[in-house]
């Protein structure tokens, strides 16, 4: 057949341009179909699943049957389990509180321009941080070894003190663990905070000493509001990492989780791949999952609150 | 402060120059208080004790077959979405983005049994595909790739090959791929870190010893009966030391690197 007489070149150019928009729409579909494809069968089904899960009860193989809030019920009324979140704030409260303090002190020396060396220092400092978790704590659960022989018992014992025995005290174990937390982490950390810090111009802090600000005054007015951004983050990772501790007690209290030291990823985990009752860890799961909702809703509000002004500091 | 910079140094290193003397101590040396603070003679010893113990080499194949193929992968796929954000018009590309943002907010941990069930439904267990298949694209990588592919092409460039008559893909090919190099080499050093000291879903999936990564392995090795920490500390100091020799070789890239990543999120 003829082609129509009466096609324009106007229409000819829209049809190109209908037909261009047609193929930029099904290319950008291609181009970002392999992420909803993958994530909605290891992320999104996984999700919903473990949400239906939790009112089921179900050991992996046999049937499933309707629990109801059963396993919310067996998981509150297991003293573990508040044991599991109590330990989990505590480490991550030990690991991080004086893990972000020392790191933004790290961060202001590193960041000093009569420092030398400066390099060689931030790559011992952020040398952990390659370290694989596992080998941290392997490393570290010899380091605080029950005996008199660990290293840390045979410092306590040049004092003239008996050994603690790690694993099966309240304190040790925790300090042990949020230990692994902080060695691992500071030097993330800290370069963090420098990076934030090597935004601000030194013509600030000169200003700054000609008005007659002392150290604290400069950090108060200048380093810390400029820094804020920077600041937050690092509390919202650590946050959210801190919920989700769970190699460090696994390896430290060697697969025999003690109560000294159980983390809930490392209740849940027990529940499921030890014992076979998904159902209870699932509901323990979308626990945590309420938990990190709620604590990154706080930082959300929180970082909104600070100013979006300063926020241009953080993308930059 | 030199004083805090060089205690906090040594507070770094002190783990790792340990670790290498635990590593060539005999059991009983170790055993003793206080412990030896100089390297001794059984590095070999304790090494050959680790390799009878687990597959160390095979376990440290398997760490880089799975590490290396997410890297490529979500390198790929990532750039890919990305560009597809960045620069390509399509319906509801807005909201499909946002969509990716949101799922960062997800712990991995809530999906974790149903995964589980579905790689075990599908055959993987203990097979490397249940770790590579998974990982090969994530949000943050799609995130990162649109800033970086936003900034760094102009829409004059992709318009000029469109006259040309290049179809999208080789765009993506031939023009857009070339100029974000460094953005593939910062994200590939963050994925690639991950995968590599991911622990929790490899010691979850990858059930029999021949899969291990070498950070299963590790563990697998710690829980051995017998206590020899010479032995223990071995394979850990043999597990680290390529890792710190990599860091050491690209330690402003890796630092860099890192930050920008952690920064942009």
């Amino acid at each position: 057949m003829l082609p129509k007489p009466e096609t324009s070149p106007t229409t000819n150019i829209r049809k190109k341009k209908m037909s261009q928009s047609v193929k930029d729409n099904i290319t950008g579909y291609i181009f970002v179909s392999p992420f909803f494809i993958l994530f909605s069968i290891f992320g999104l089904f996984p999700m919903i699943f473990s949400f239906y899960l939790a009112f089921f009860k179900w050991n992996g193989l046999g049937p499933m049957t309707f629990a109801g809030l059963d396993n919310f019920r067996i998981i509150f009324a297991d003293a573990l389990f508040w044991k599991s979140i109590y330990n989990t704030v505590m480490i991550g409260l030990l690991g991080t509180v004086p893990q972000l303090i020392v790191a933004f002190l790290l961060a202001y020396a590193l960041n000093s321009q009569v420092v030398k060396f400066r390099n060689t220092f931030r790559v011992a400092i952020f040398m952990p941080y390659v370290t694989s978790i596992v080998a941290v704590a392997i490393l570290f659960s010899i380091v605080f070894n029950n005996q008199s022989f660990g290293l840390v018992n045979s410092i306590i014992g040049l004092f003239g003190y008996d050994p603690i025995v790690f694993t099966q005290s309240e304190w040790g174990a925790k300090i042990a663990i949020a230990s692994m937390i902080f060695w691992r982490w500071i030097g993330y950390n800290t370069i963090i905070y420098l990076a934030g810090m090597q935004s601000i111009s030194n013509e600030l802090y000169e200003a700054a000493k000609m008005d007659g600000a002392n150290l604290f005054q400069q950090l108060r007015y200048i380093t810390i509001p400029v820094l804020k951004p920077f600041i937050l983050f690092t509390v919202f990772m650590g946050t959210i990492g801190s919920l989700q501790v769970f190699t460090e007690p696994l390896i430290f209290f060697n697969g025999n989780l003690r109560p000294e030291g159980i983390t809930v990823v490392a209740y849940l985990y027990r529940d499921a791949f030890e014992s076979n009752f998904f159902g209870t860890a699932s509901a323990t799961a979308i626990v945590l999952f309420v938990l990190i909702m709620i604590f990154s809703l706080i930082n959300l509000l929180f970082t909104n609150r600070v100013g979006r002004s300063k926020k241009r500091g953080a993308s930059a | 402060m030199y004083s805090l910079l060089i205690f906090a140094a040594l507070v770094s290193l002190f783990p790792f120059y340990w670790m290498f003397v635990m590593a060539t101590q005999p059991n009983h040396v170790i055993n003793q208080t206080p412990p030896a603070l100089l390297p001794g003679k059984e590095l070999v010893t304790n090494f050959q004790n680790v390799l009878a113990n687990i597959d160390f080499f095979g376990a440290m194949w398997n760490s880089f077959v799975v590490s290396t193929a997410v890297t490529v992968g979500s390198l790929f796929l990532c750039s890919l979405a990305g560009f597809a954000f960045a620069k390509l018009k399509f319906k509801g590309k807005n909201v499909l983005f946002v969509l990716i943002l949101v799922t960062m907010m997800i712990p991995p941990q809530l999906g974790l049994i149903p995964t589980y069930y579905i790689i075990t439904k599908l055959g993987w267990l203990s097979d490397l595909r249940a770790i590579i298949v998974p990982g090969l694209i994530n949000a943050f990588g799609i995130f990162w790739m649109r800033q970086y592919i936003k900034e760094a092409i102009p829409d004059e460039l992709i318009e000029a090959a469109r006259i040309d008559g290049c179809s999208t893909f080789r765009i993506y090919w031939n023009i857009v791929t070339p100029a974000i190099l460094p953005a593939f080499a910062t994200l590939g050093i963050i994925v690639f870190m991950n995968v590599w000291n991911d622990f929790l879903w490899p010691l979850v999936v990858l059930q029999d010893q021949s899969t291990h990564t070498l950070q299963v392995a590790l563990r697998a090795l710690n829980d051995s009966y017998s206590r020899d920490y010479g032995m223990i500390l071995s394979g850990t100091f043999w597990a680290t030391v390529p890792l710190i020799i990599v860091f050491l070789l690209f330690n402003k890239a890796f630092i860099s690197s890192l930050t920008q990543g952690a920064v942009k999120s």
